[in-house]
């Protein structure tokens, strides 16, 4: 039966489904900052990234059946002497991870692979199950990497891993602020792709300039890999064409938000967490609601049932919105330390619980 | 030889005995300990060798002075103290 792994301020928790319904089943790394979670479906191998603060960024493993134990995390190569490297802002890039934003499974055809995004913007790619890590070098090395620019966060940061499922060497990844880089040759050549992507509160000159563009989550469809969505800081996007360019789709009651996730047979049909944009980042009227189009962004649902109405101050990061295979049931936790679970698509939601610490992302297993 | 010494919140994640080691720098002088002990380093290191940001090091009660390069003298009886900074929540 499928079950739910949560990652949080102090801990990674399981929400699995019991006779009186869904509820948290088990915890681990109590206390600890646990960043984010992967369950690779192709041998049942879990992984929890933590960020301890003092003693920085840790991976962790556990063998199908086995116990977690921590393995190598992605680290950044030595910086060569005299090199004045700087991020968009005019600030010096310290070469170290300092936080695992996106952690991704590789093809089916690669077992072992897994990708790892990172800030300060480092893409990393681990052959063997995160034995060791190597940072994808031609795209640290381009030119173009110090336009890319800290949002909310102070560095910049890959948060989207898209893995082609018509080709494992096709990767697409999202940053924030560096729109959307593909390879179509496992990481050795990329291109920027947010072209159609619009950055509202700058100098009007820049506002199309893909190369800064704040990209705040990618979705890939799977049954139809040539339609994505973007969650971005100034509104939705949507591309039909493999992410070749964008259109800008309106919702109610806001296009703010940070997560968003897509059916995976049905392209048209993808669901949001609107917020007010962007120095408040709560939800509008205090109601707690998930946005759902159903036609490709021309109309959306506002899906409120079983979510909190009233004095609600949740936001939901991008990394905690989580649709499983069937494209059924949906998963979500909030900053406030709440979890809700959709059985019906989003229509109605039930809480799992209010009381876990802030949540960072959910994961279907 | 220096006496070198781990914060206690470190053995939740990583064994760390207090430990005796030879050098005359600090660099010196952890490059010896985390020999043998990589994952421990890599607790108190970043990649590029400098001190975590939360980390500090007092060598006879003195706060280190070169977070970076480590290169704050060290005696052969000296206590050096790997500790942290408090923060969180």
């Amino acid at each position: 039966m499928a079950h739910v792994m949560v990652a949080t301020r102090k801990g990674l928790f399981e929400v699995r489904k019991r006779a009186r319904g869904w509820e948290v089943a088990s915890a681990a790394f109590l206390g600890d900052n646990v960043t984010l979670t992967l369950h690779d479906h192709r041998d049942g191998t879990s992984y929890a990234a933590l960020n301890h603060g003092h003693f920085g960024i840790k991976l962790h493993r556990r063998d199908k059946g086995g116990e977690w134990a921590e393995i190598a995390s992605p680290t950044y190569p030595a910086k060569p002497e005299g090199l004045d490297d700087r991020d968009g802002w005019g600030k010096p890039v310290k070469w170290a991870t300092q936080l695992i934003w996106a952690l991704e499974a590789g093809g089916a055809d690669e077992p072992g692979v897994l990708w790892a995004g990172t800030m300060p913007g480092g893409l990393f790619r681990s052959r063997n199950r995160g034995e060791s890590w190597e940072l994808i070098r031609p795209l640290w090395d381009m030119p173009e990497r110090n336009l890319w620019l800290g949002g909310g966060a102070d560095l910049p940061g890959i948060h989207s891993i898209c893995v082609d499922p018509r080709d494992s060497m096709t990767v697409r990844v999202g940053i924030s602020c560096g729109g959307v880089w593909t390879t179509h040759d496992g990481g050795a050549t990329w291109q920027q792709n947010a072209h159609g992507m619009r950055f509202d509160q700058g100098p009007p000159e820049q506002a199309e300039n893909p190369q800064t563009q704040d990209v705040h989550m990618m979705a890939q469809c799977a049954g139809k890999p040539d339609r994505f969505w973007v969650q971005h800081h100034c509104g939705i996007y949507k591309s039909t064409d493999n992410a070749r360019s964008w259109q800008e789709v309106k919702a109610r009651p806001s296009s703010f938000g940070f997560g968003v996730v897509v059916h995976p047979k049905d392209p048209d049909t993808a669901w949001f967490v609107p917020g007010i944009k962007d120095e408040k980042r709560i939800p509008v009227d205090g109601a707690l609601v998930v946005t759902r189009t159903r036609d490709g962004g021309k109309t959306f649902q506002i899906l409120r049932k079983g979510l909190p109405q009233k004095h609600a101050y949740d936001i939901v990061f991008r990394h905690a919105l989580a649709l499983d295979k069937t494209g059924n049931r949906l998963a979500m936790g909030s900053t406030t330390g709440n979890v809700w679970l959709s059985e019906n698509q989003g229509d109605s939601w039930k809480l799992v619980s209010g009381t876990l610490p802030p949540v960072h992302a959910v994961r279907w297993v | 030889m220096a006496r070198v010494h781990f914060t206690t919140n470190l053995r939740r994640h990583v064994d760390c005995p207090s430990v005796d080691a030879d050098g005359s720098t600090l660099r010196e002088v952890l490059a010896r300990v985390f020999e043998n002990q990589q994952r421990l380093g890599f607790y108190v290191l970043d990649e590029q060798g400098g001190l975590r940001k939360h980390m500090m090091v007092l060598i006879d009660g003195q706060r280190i002075k070169d977070r970076d390069r480590l290169s704050d003298p060290v005696g052969p009886d000296s206590e050096v103290y790997v500790m942290q900074a408090l923060s969180g929540g």
